[in-house]
């Protein structure tokens, strides 16, 4: 569980890749308006170094994306949410999920 | 604190291209408070290359450690009964860290993760300026607080030279004239007699080009 | 004497002085510096010869004045601490000596930002002022700094370079002083336009004495255009050029504006000529040498007097 978006981190999201994920949407509080101050202003930027580290390998940056919206936006959540789940289905299984497909791990377990 | 700044990912992936079962290693020292080698950016360098690695179908399996200190002897021992088991180090310590480990786990290659920078300060948020060259003959008392051996891009000891303007240097817009500032700070300190006076060649000797530098005190012994 | 050159010679026998400069080539052709030297040759004591000035690599200075002085025109050397430590200056010292040369000019040089070679060390080992103390200690004491005796000592007239525009003008002549103390003999200043600014700044000098104690050469550039000042005014740190002076040559149809420009660097001259505590100019007529003789014949300053080494004592 986390309480707010501030607590994401880089190597959560990218753990999540890492975990198989083809995608990962970061759906915070409208920004000014954090019960945490400023929790997804933080997120946002770390989203943005996360982008940028995905831009560098070959998972590509468009996999992640930070969405803002209040807890009254249901409708706006939906859209948001199909919009980025179409994006991904245009964009296929990352890298990462193909490599695995394609054959059994080679990493040794320690 | 040492400062650095992180290796290009390429850079970094081509040095552990030969191996796929390495320790990255960071530090709880300056390269923490700096953001450049502590365990989040252990966590996060380690993913970003099990990532790549994985995604070019030769995964890598990296075990993630944070020392207390790279520098000093006794947080490295911890490492001896697991260090060969695995093929080389990325180290995102400084240069200083990288090279003790180095010395201390003979069969292991040690790869340097980050680029170490300068002896500096957090200005600001995300902003780290050099503060110090570390000489090893400190002349701040006479120059007001501030480093004409760091601050001018000269490190002349009479300054300011003819490319001040403005309080500028010439060399960047961004980089202050370190000997305007001296001069405006022995003005406000009532220092300004420090400023007239010769001052002797200066001895490099402390400085790095006496060779590596060893300090011995033997009331710490 | 100290030097025992025709600058000192000159300038000791109350004669207004006059140097110009002459920048070496990139590259090995010596006919490039020879026919410089040509036009500067009967206009001037002495001829700064530049060490790879804004850190563009040219030929050696040593080997510019040696050319300088085979064309029969007096050297005089510049030196910056950008390139050498001081191992390399001292040795380099000495052979501009024993190859004749006996004037010297102590600079810091550019930053090796601007040049050919950004990447290249810096080493400014010691500083300018530095070596002016240096080398009034190898040519005053006999020794090296190290405290070694010297099998011969290197005679230079020892000059420095002050920019009266440069900021903080309250450390000017205070910086200018430094120098002084630290044994320089002359002195060439920045090139002078703003000449309110200027006969401020040797008001304070004059109230320090420093006149009286090195040699005052003030340095002049003549205008080719209009647009050569405010490039000037814009690109070159410390250059102080009133409006009112590009106003004069700017007024001046296109063909006229050099003329004007020689016309105003003359009468520049003459007002220099006349003020207390200036024992000369110093005409950096950049990459327009040929008209070094129309300036200096123009401003009464020809021709440069013969002073034998016997009248002066």
């Amino acid at each position: 569980m986390l309480p707010c978006t501030g607590r994401i981190d880089e190597s959560l999201l990218l753990k999540s890749f890492e975990n198989g994920a083809d995608g990962v949407m970061v759906v915070g509080c409208l920004e000014g308006d954090c019960h945490y101050v400023n929790g997804n202003i933080r997120a946002r930027a770390r989203v943005q170094r996360v982008y940028e580290i995905l831009g560098q390998i070959a998972i590509g940056p468009e996999r992640v994306r930070m969405y803002n919206l209040s807890a009254g936006e249901g409708a706006k959540f939906a859209a948001f949410t199909t919009e980025f789940y179409q994006k991904i289905k245009e964009l296929g299984p990352s890298p990462i999920t193909i490599a695995r497909q394609s054959k059994p791990r080679e990493v040794p377990v320690s | 604190m040492i400062t650095g700044t992180p290796k290009p990912i390429d850079e970094v992936l081509s040095m552990i291209e030969a191996y796929n079962k390495i320790i990255v290693a960071g530090c709880y020292g300056c390269v923490t408070v700096c953001r450049v080698g502590g365990d989040k950016e252990v966590q996060v360098l380690s993913s970003t290359l099990r990532l790549a690695r994985e995604a070019a179908g030769r995964p890598v399996e990296i075990k993630e450690v944070c020392l207390e200190r790279q520098c000093d002897p006794e947080y490295l021992e911890p490492m001896r009964p697991y260090i060969e088991d695995y093929q080389a180090v990325v180290s995102i310590a400084c240069g200083a860290g990288i090279q003790f480990m180095a010395e201390k786990f003979a069969k292991t290659p040690l790869l340097p993760g980050i680029n170490t920078g300068f002896l500096g300060v957090t200005e600001r948020q995300g902003e780290w300026a050099e503060r110090c060259q570390g000489c090893g003959d400190c002349v701040l008392h006479l120059t007001g607080g501030i480093c004409p051996v760091t601050r001018c891009a000269k490190s002349i000891f009479h300054g300011p030279c003819g490319g001040s303007v403005g309080g500028i240097c010439e060399v960047d817009k961004e980089i202050k004239c370190g000997w305007q500032m001296i001069i405006d700070r022995l003005k406000s300190l009532d220092q300004m007699d420090n400023y007239g006076k010769l001052k002797p060649y200066k001895g490099w000797d402390a400085s790095r080009d006496g060779g590596p530098r060893r300090i011995i005190r033997e009331d710490m012994k | 004497m100290k030097s025992g050159s025709n600058l000192e010679r000159v300038m000791a026998a109350g004669h207004f002085a006059v140097t110009a400069e002459c920048g070496p080539p990139r590259g090995a052709d010596p006919d490039h510096v020879i026919k410089k030297a040509e036009l500067v040759k009967g206009n001037v004591d002495a001829c700064n010869v530049t060490d790879n000035q804004t850190s563009v690599v040219r030929m050696s200075s040593i080997a510019g004045c040696m050319l300088v002085k085979q064309s029969g025109i007096e050297p005089l050397l510049q030196m910056v601490v950008r390139d050498r430590n001081r191992i390399a200056l001292q040795s380099d010292l000495l052979g501009a000596s024993a190859l004749g040369v006996r004037n010297l000019l102590c600079l810091s040089g550019d930053h090796q930002k601007f040049g050919d070679d950004p990447q290249a060390k810096n080493v400014f080992d010691i500083d300018s002022i530095q070596l002016i103390h240096l080398v009034k200690t190898m040519r005053d004491e006999g020794v090296f700094p190290s405290g070694d005796k010297l099998d011969g000592a290197p005679k230079f007239l020892i000059g420095c370079a002050v920019n009266p525009f440069a900021d903080p003008y309250e450390i000017r002549v205070p910086r200018f002083k430094l120098k002084v103390d630290a044994g320089a003999d002359f002195v060439q200043t920045q090139c002078i336009y703003n000449m309110d600014v200027f006969k401020k700044y040797m008001e304070d000098v004059k109230r320090q004495g420093l006149h009286e104690r090195c040699k005052i050469l003030a340095g002049v550039t003549p205008l080719k255009s209009a647009g050569m000042g405010k490039f000037m005014n814009r690109m070159v740190a410390g250059i102080d050029i009133p409006d009112s002076f590009i106003k004069r040559i700017a007024d001046e149809p296109k063909e006229k504006q050099a003329a004007k420009g020689i016309e105003m660097c003359i009468e520049q001259i003459h007002e220099l000529k006349e003020m207390e505590g200036i024992a000369g100019v110093h005409v950096m007529a950049i990459e327009w040498e040929e008209k070094l003789n129309e300036i200096i014949g123009g401003a009464g300053l020809l021709p440069r007097p013969v002073v034998e080494h016997e009248t002066v004592h």
